[in-house]
């Protein structure tokens, strides 16, 4: 049923040679043809684009291998960015710049919804450093709280889609309704600086999308070592037989909690690039809305490849902007029948026909050059 | 009113004049509008703006998908109408008007996106565009940052003054005010219940009314509700309106809520024509889809009405329907999106320029005198001074004004002692 | 906020604000019950439910317009036509969909609610395309216009007992149907044990067909009840599926009892907290305790068998 662990290492190197040529093809479309080919203007867009593909790789974890299909990763997506737009709103309402308000020092919404005292809970985000650490602790513990609490009852499947995606819907009306901390509907804007340095300059747009193309690299990296861990096996076969896992004397709930903790982060992670990058953050990322398409993007790149996530954002969301431009309605109509076409006709997404038409080819190719035992990825059940 | 017969007119255009193109008057005003050539490129467009001899390219940003597209829809019709119409008389500074559209799809990121592209690709000299808030909330900063130039045509919360927006629309204390002043006079209102949509606008649209209510006319604010964008199920409120029996009940609820929540007073015996309603978030748009019957009796305060009467109005209407098919209903928005292009084309003149930083600081003052509903003048501040109208709901879906602001009343959008 | 009030009005008030529960009860069932059908006992998702039930709602919106222009003398009654080919529509649609979507992701419920999900988004669109994007309204009957006069200080609105009484016939319905019937019995022999049903000689295929089409039949004729409180607009639709969701798996999945009492318990409190807080905080207070009672306790309120 189960091999050892140590067995496993040793047929598993951390990489496929095959996977370090995409990775290798993924970097270098990122770091160097689109810099190259695109205007400042696009590649920001791209960059936005990138965002959510941190996302896409979190579902790719705790979807495609652990088999908890999430529908409210806006949540998480949105409080990395909000954490960080906390920040940024703070920075930018110095006393100078607010000199207008009858409270100068506090964000301009605040001001507006009667508030004269900046909240306790805005208070710690004037630091830079707890910024950061928020950004990734707090979707964390929420995560944790959400997956130990249904994950424990064995809420699985469908029900654990519905619940998530009502705790979307709740944040999202939370957050509208309480403005005066919030910024309500119209989200936190006008986002100037980080630690001083403008980030609405075309350079430092530049600099934000290498920042964030690195670190999805590393996020990336991060992934398939939980994907080539024990762990990772573990979820896969919980996936695939939860009751056997549960039976040979493992948690599962801790194992499901644990991949849907590392969605959080990397789609917080996400957010707080977006923030960054698009110099605002409103409500519209956190809804049921987003959070399913995010879900698209993976099941387009293939929900158990971790590059395919990235590949499916990227053309989905340039099929969105390219298509939008010119045919706003058709594109909904090209929306909805990718969803239908990619889960009828293409379960594992540009992935699956990579796997199927491509790889075989190159792989005779490659193994010419490099003699690896290649072992093929755990497929899915389905 | 201004001479309608222009001096440079040629006769083809004084025919369409007849027709009843409205806004063409305007180009009587200006000097220099015949068909010469105008200023030199060079001149006129210091800045690298998308100028050429003979055309002049200007931005319209409007959600043409998506759930805003519903209301947005006129703001592009009014817009297109204008500019069609100030290229028919000879375009600005003698330059045709290209329109680029760029549609923002109810996404706010995407009317920031699309605000840049006009402003950094495409180097539009203005942009006509955003409607809610919050999509004009996520483009300012591209418009402050790149220095672009946007006309907004929506009433809005006020709070907010920018050298790169010019406000044509009404901001709160010009369009509840008066109107408040207005139903404590005439109807003798001493108690009030608010009723909105969970948003900014209503919430700081309450706040200036709930001050004025209790701190001017020295009456009594009984009930403030807010309900989620979207929401379809008032009848915990109407029982609340029933046990307090306000005088007034003062709504600005927005979108599909509107619809069940006229339905459902009516449903649950609340007469109009008994009990006084007013509403700040009605045009003749909104009625279209709540149906006439249901809101029939309810008052509507705003500065323009379809069923304006005066010679302006009546050809922009004649127009406009000409333009879009005589079903279309104009409302409030609507109109103040027609004003933009012709304001522009007059700051530009008055500039001499298209250079953006010529053309805001020439927007003061600049007067409008065909504007529909009848004359607006640009404030310092950017915003428009304008008259406020209260008109009655009737059944056919259009309104009847019953009152109308002596004078014009000055934009203040950061008003003391509302805050 | 209750003491300046006399105990008359007071009483008045509280048996309008029963009703107006129950109002929300009925539209709540309605909206859940084809749900309830389609995903508690055929375990799909079925993301485009509010779509089924706006073209409930864009039928009735034709009818009225046609009865209006064809036949006026007719038009007290049209809602019943209309009714009618709501649940027609919806639900031929609701096999069309079935046949060429649902059927290929039986095993597969988490796509399927992507599929769904894609499904939504085509009619969206297409409603759009065909109506317009305006919201439409629909001109109502005199007689379902206007409240009962109870006594001095309590009304009850009419389209309000009107939905009341066809929640209560379609309840019915249904729970005849399912538990009284010898499709009920098959439908309920193919969810218990599809291969054994299959056995017995029960065309399963056909079964699961009808089935969904059933449920997206009542979605059509909630759609069409739901003119006479509400809007139709391209996007109505996706206003209630949430709600929706959160009734059915609150219930406990498979129980059309557990449905019923989990429609008529958040839509009690979610009125009661609508009366003494603000409508916002009602609607957070209200799915926070759903999600927070459905984290204790995920099989929901009743339930009839183990899920995995």
């Amino acid at each position: 049923m189960t091999r050892a662990p140590s067995q496993s290492v040793h047929d598993n190197p951390f990489m496929k040679p095959m996977e370090w040529v995409s990775l290798a093809l993924l970097a270098a479309v990122i770091f160097l043809v689109l810099p190259m080919l695109l205007d400042a203007f696009r590649l920001n867009l791209v960059g936005k684009y990138l965002t959510y593909s941190f996302v896409a790789l979190g579902l790719v974890i705790c979807w495609g291998f652990g088999g908890i299909l999430s529908l409210g990763q806006g949540v998480f997506f949105g409080l990395g960015g909000y954490l960080m737009a906390m920040y940024l709103k703070l920075e930018a309402s110095s006393v100078a710049n607010t000199k207008i308000q009858s409270t100068p020092g506090i964000p301009d919404f605040m001001d507006w919804n009667q508030i004269t005292e900046l909240p306790w809970f805005w208070k710690p985000f004037t630091s830079l450093p707890f910024t950061i650490l928020a950004v990734l602790v707090v979707p964390a513990f929420f995560a944790f709280v959400i997956g130990s609490a249904m994950f424990r009852r064995r809420v699985g499947g469908t029900y654990f889609a519905i619940i998530t995606q009502a705790i979307a819907a709740i944040l999202t009306i939370l957050i509208v309704g309480q403005q005066g901390y919030t910024g309500g509907i119209n989200g936190i804007t006008d986002l100037r600086t980080l630690n001083g340095w403008d980030i609405r300059t075309d350079r430092a747009h530049n600099i934000l999308y290498f920042l964030n193309g690195g670190l999805l690299v590393a996020c990336i990296l991060f992934a398939q070592y939980v994907k080539r861990s024990k762990l990772g096996r573990i979820l896969v076969a919980m996936r695939d037989k939860e009751d056997r896992v549960r039976f040979s004397g493992y948690q599962v709930a801790s194992f499901k909690t644990f991949a849907f903790c590392l969605a959080a982060v990397f789609a917080a992670i996400g957010g707080a690039m977006f923030t960054l990058q698009v110099g605002f953050m409103s409500p519209s990322f956190v809804g049921i809305v987003p959070s399913i398409e995010m879900v698209i993007y993976a099941a387009v790149g293939g929900r158990l490849s971790l590059f395919g996530a990235v590949w499916g954002t990227l053309l989905v969301n340039w099929a969105k902007t390219s298509f939008s431009e010119s045919f706003p309605e058709l594109w909904l109509f090209g929306l909805g029948g990718l969803f239908i076409l990619v889960v009828l006709a293409f379960p594992n997404g540009l992935a699956g026909i990579y796997r199927t038409y491509v790889e075989p080819r190159l792989t005779r190719r490659v193994k010419a050059l490099a003699p690896a035992p290649a072992v093929a990825l755990p497929h899915a059940a389905e | 009113m201004a001479d309608s017969k222009g001096n440079g007119l040629q006769s083809a255009l004084r025919r369409r004049l007849l027709m009843g193109l409205a806004g063409v008057p305007a180009m009587a005003l200006m000097p220099r509008m015949s068909f010469a050539a105008g200023p030199a490129t060079a001149t006129v467009n210091t800045t690298g703006l998308a100028v050429t001899d003979t055309e002049v390219t200007v931005g319209i940003l409007h959600s043409a998908t998506g759930t805003m597209a519903i209301s947005e829809t006129g703001s592009i019709q009014a817009e297109k109408l204008a500019i069609s119409q100030i290229n028919e008389a000879g375009g600005v500074l003698g330059r045709k008007i290209k329109i680029i559209q760029e549609d923002g799809a109810s996404d706010w990121p995407t009317f920031a996106e699309k605000a840049k592209k006009l402003l950094v690709n495409d180097h539009c000299a203005a942009v006509m565009g955003c409607w809610t808030s919050a999509s004009r909330k996520a483009a300012l900063p591209v418009f402050e940052q790149y220095n672009g130039l946007l006309y907004y045509p929506t009433f809005y919360e006020g709070l907010e003054q920018s050298k790169n927006v010019i406000y044509t629309g009404q901001e709160a204390t010009q369009q509840i005010l008066e109107s408040l002043n207005w139903v404590a006079k005439e109807k003798g209102a001493k108690t009030y219940f608010f009723i909105g949509s969970d948003y900014i606008w209503p919430r700081t649209s309450n706040k200036i009314a709930r001050k004025h209510i209790e701190n001017v006319l020295k009456t009594k604010v009984v009930g403030e509700e807010y309900f989620p964008l979207g929401h379809t199920q008032f009848n915990s409120v109407i029982n609340k309106l029933k046990l307090t029996k306000p005088d007034v009940i003062f709504t600005d609820v927005v979108g599909g809520s509107n619809v069940a929540f006229y339905k459902q007073l009516k449903a649950a015996g609340i007469d109009l024509s008994k009990q006084t309603l007013l509403t700040i978030s009605v045009t003749e748009d909104e009625i279209d889809g709540i149906g006439g019957d249901n809101i029939a009796g309810a008052y509507s305060c705003m500065k323009y009405f379809q069923s304006l009467k005066n010679p302006n109005n009546e050809k922009f209407v004649a127009a406009f329907h000409k333009m879009w098919g005589e079903k279309t209903v104009i409302g409030d928005v609507t109109q103040a999106a027609y004003l933009g292009p012709f304001l522009w084309k007059m700051a530009v003149e008055k500039a001499g320029s298209f250079d953006v930083d010529k053309v805001a600081a020439a927007s003061a003052d600049i007067e409008f005198k065909e504007a529909p509903e009848g004359y607006v003048k640009i404030h310092p501040n950017h915003h428009l001074w304008s008259k406020t109208r209260v008109a009655k709901a009737l059944p056919s879906g259009q309104f009847e004004v019953v009152y109308e602001s002596p004078a014009l009343i000055e934009p203040n959008p950061f008003p003391k002692g509302y805050q | 906020m209750l003491g300046d009030y006399s105990l008359t009005d007071l009483s008045s008030i509280f048996v309008m604000q029963g009703f107006a529960g129950l109002i929300l009860f009925s539209v709540y069932t309605l909206m859940a019950l084809g749900l309830a059908i389609i995903f508690g006992q055929m375990g799909v998702i079925n993301m485009a439910h509010g779509e089924f039930m706006i073209l409930g709602a864009y039928m009735t919106y034709l009818c009225s317009g046609f009865f209006q222009t064809y036949l006026p003398a007719l038009f007290p009654a049209y809602f019943f036509v209309a009714m009618g080919l709501a649940f027609v529509a919806s639900g031929a649609l609701g096999m069309l969909v079935e046949w060429t979507l649902i059927r290929h992701l039986y095993k597969r419920p988490l796509d399927t609610l992507l599929a769904t999900w894609g499904l939504s988004l085509i009619l969206q669109q297409a409603y759009r395309t065909i109506f317009g994007a305006r919201e439409v309204g629909v001109e109502l009957p005199s007689w379902l216009i206007g409240s009962v006069q109870v006594t001095d200080t309590i009304e009850i609105p009419i389209n309000g007992m009107f939905v009341m009484a066809i929640t209560l016939l379609i309840t019915a319905g249904v729970a005849l149907l399912m538990y009284r019937s010898r499709f009920g019995a098959q439908v309920r022999a193919v969810v218990q044990n599809r291969p054994m049903a299959g056995a017995v000689g029960i065309d399963t295929e056909r079964v699961d067909r009808l089935t969904f089409g059933l449920g997206c039949g009542i979605a059509g004729v909630a759609g069409s009840a739901f003119t006479m409180v509400g809007s139709t607009g391209p996007t109505s639709g996706q206003l209630y599926i949430v709600d929706t969701f959160l009734i059915v798996v609150f219930g406990g999945a498979a129980s059309l009892l557990g449905t019923i009492a989990s429609a008529f318990s958040i839509s009690q409190t979610q009125s009661t907290l609508e009366f003494f807080l603000s409508g916002s905080t009602a609607k957070v207070i209200t799915l926070l305790a759903v999600v927070g009672i459905l984290m204790l306790r995920p099989q929901g309120l009743f339930t009839l068998k183990v899920r995995r």
